[in-house]
């Protein structure tokens, strides 16, 4: 076996054929995949088995260094699996991408030891290439399972921070705590307008005492929020605004528009009783 | 306009000095202009309010949107005052989403709220 | 990423138009959405259609089906052969009407998906593309 130049790909997917046993019973040994495959070590040495082959059709293309390659489709799916078993298992993507990392030692040490010497360099680095690529491939799948994962206890976090209280007959009330993004105003309004059909509510108080800071943004929610309440037929007002809020909402220009607002959840739950009975409002 | 797709109008009903359009169908934008003329019509026999129920509609874009802001804005003059009933919470969710308002109308939650609301005359803010 | 077949429908009456939220409202259903996230790509949907009419003097819209590991989105693609529009900004802004709507069709429409692009120019028509996602499918 020659390797002419650009033939190190080639002599590393003949290699990859030749020793696919030895190379999956090693990697079978290796965190990734003893840590999804738990349930034996024949199953964990087969999906190692499918990671060579794909890896092999990789290097038989010829373009190793290529993270496009259609060749690499077989390689993510290969990997996808086992990078989700172990973000769900609590591993970090750094954590995957190191333990991805790993099954490139045992590839890289049989290249050099068992090659001639003839073909030894181009396999290298070849070789190198090969296994850069499938690291990056690996990061590539565990961030973007991370951002999934992400989104979902957010989401799951935010909903469960949303309690939306009934303080009287058609009134009810949500305690706002912590910062308000986008994603959370939006499930405290799916919340909130919920509510108020299941009760029958004719105020909504929402209640920011525990909102850290108002800026603009968080006011832009806030006057959404109270906009879709009064579309749906009732009204809102805002409690909780402490001193040095109203001083930032002031120094900063916030325009309220005509939300009304008390000082205190009690101020608000005396207007909320004054409405109740005219039970209105107006778009 | 209608007999030519087949569709029905909103048939709107007179409750004493209250007309009623409850929109239980599918509102294209012709049964939408439709319905603001047999309104407009109709209020000016005489009428201290129309109250539109629109619970069972799934969307409001921005041509109803404004359907519903001239109807507002021609009982007004008038001498009544139009009340939107029932939204729903995601069709009031993706309203805001858009920056729609409903300029002009009073909302309430159901049709017993609407009709007080018209009876109190003189509306809070 | 994966694309599944291509639904198209004509869109060249106001009644065409309760067809096209009908059928996004179908495709929401199918790829997962909750009521909210139906309500506004059907609401986008309506909007942009209504677009393809009165200002494109009718087309038609293709809906596909975008399958990804963390779940289904779909994109709808309205063209037309009419004018085209020449100020792509302003029909985009708050406020600018031809009469029809409150001026809040286009740039409302692009406020309830995550991707919206618009390819048009004087005399070649318009294409707009939106696509969207559940919660979750695109990173929140």
């Amino acid at each position: 076996m020659t390797v002419a130049e650009n033939g190190g790909a080639a002599a590393v997917a003949d290699f990859l054929r030749a020793r696919r046993e030895q190379l999956a019973q090693q990697w079978a040994d290796l965190t990734l995949f003893r840590a999804v495959h738990t349930s034996g070590r024949d199953v964990a040495v087969h999906a190692a088995h499918r990671l060579v082959d794909a890896l092999t059709e990789v290097a038989r293309d010829g373009r190793v260094d290529d993270v496009t390659v259609p060749a690499l489709d077989q390689v993510r799916a290969a990997l996808a699996q086992m990078i989700a078993a172990r973000s769900q298992a609590g591993a970090t993507p750094p954590q995957v991408a190191a333990e991805v990392a790993e099954l490139k030692r045992p590839v890289i040490a049989m290249v050099g030891r068992e090659l001639a010497d003839a073909d030894r360099g181009a396999a290298l680095i070849a070789a190198t290439d090969l296994m850069g690529t499938l690291r990056l491939v690996g990061m590539e799948i565990s961030l973007s399972d991370e951002g999934a994962i992400v989104a979902r206890q957010r989401r799951q976090l935010s909903e469960v921070a949303t309690p939306v209280l009934k303080l009287w007959d058609r009134v009810v009330a949500v305690p706002l705590i912590g910062t308000l993004d986008s994603a959370r105003t939006q499930v405290v309004m799916e919340t909130l307008l919920e509510a108020i059909v299941d009760q029958h509510a004719a105020v909504a108080i929402l209640d920011i005492t525990g909102v850290p800071l108002v800026d603009t943004v968080v006011a832009q929610h806030l006057m959404k929020t109270a906009l879709a309440v009064r579309l749906m037929g009732a009204r809102c007002v805002v409690s909780g605004i402490r001193p040095q809020i109203a001083q930032t909402i002031v120094q900063l220009g916030i325009d309220l528009g005509d939300i009304t607002t008390r000082a205190t959840l009690a101020d608000a739950l005396e207007w909320a009783l004054g409405q109740v009975g005219t039970s209105i409002g107006r778009a | 306009m209608n007999a030519a797709t087949g569709m029905r109008r909103v048939s709107v009903h007179r409750l004493g000095e209250v007309l009623l359009a409850s929109i239980q169908q599918e509102l294209t934008d012709s049964i939408a202009v439709a319905l603001r003329q047999d309104l407009t019509e109709m209020a000016a026999a005489g009428t201290r309010g129309v109250i539109i129920d629109i619970s069972q509609v799934e969307i409001v874009d921005s041509f109803l949107a404004r359907v519903l802001a001239e109807i507002a804005a021609a009982t007004r003059i008038l001498a009544g005052r139009t009340v939107v009933c029932g939204m729903r919470p995601p069709v009031a969710i993706t309203m805001v989403e858009m920056g729609l308002g409903l300029p002009g109308l009073h909302t309430a939650r159901s049709l017993e709220d609407a009709l007080a609301l018209v009876e109190a005359g003189e509306v809070g803010r | 990423m994966t694309t599944a077949a291509v639904t198209t429908l004509p869109i060249t009456s106001d009644l065409e138009i309760a067809g096209v939220r009908q059928a996004v409202r179908e495709a929401a259903v199918a790829a997962g959405f909750s009521l909210v996230e139906q309500t506004k790509v059907v609401t986008a949907a309506s909007e942009l259609a209504r677009n393809t009419l009165v200002h494109g003097g009718g087309g038609r819209l293709e809906i596909t089906r975008l399958d990804r590991p963390h779940g289904q989105g779909i994109r709808l693609r309205f063209r037309d052969e009419g004018p085209g529009i020449a100020d792509v900004e302003t029909a985009l802004s708050d406020g600018y009407t031809t009469g029809h709507g409150l001026g809040l069709g286009l740039g409302g429409a692009r406020r309830l998906v995550q991707e919206f692009a618009i390819d048009t120019a004087p005399g070649r028509g318009t294409t707009v593309t939106v696509t969207a996602w559940p919660r979750g499918a695109w990173g929140g």
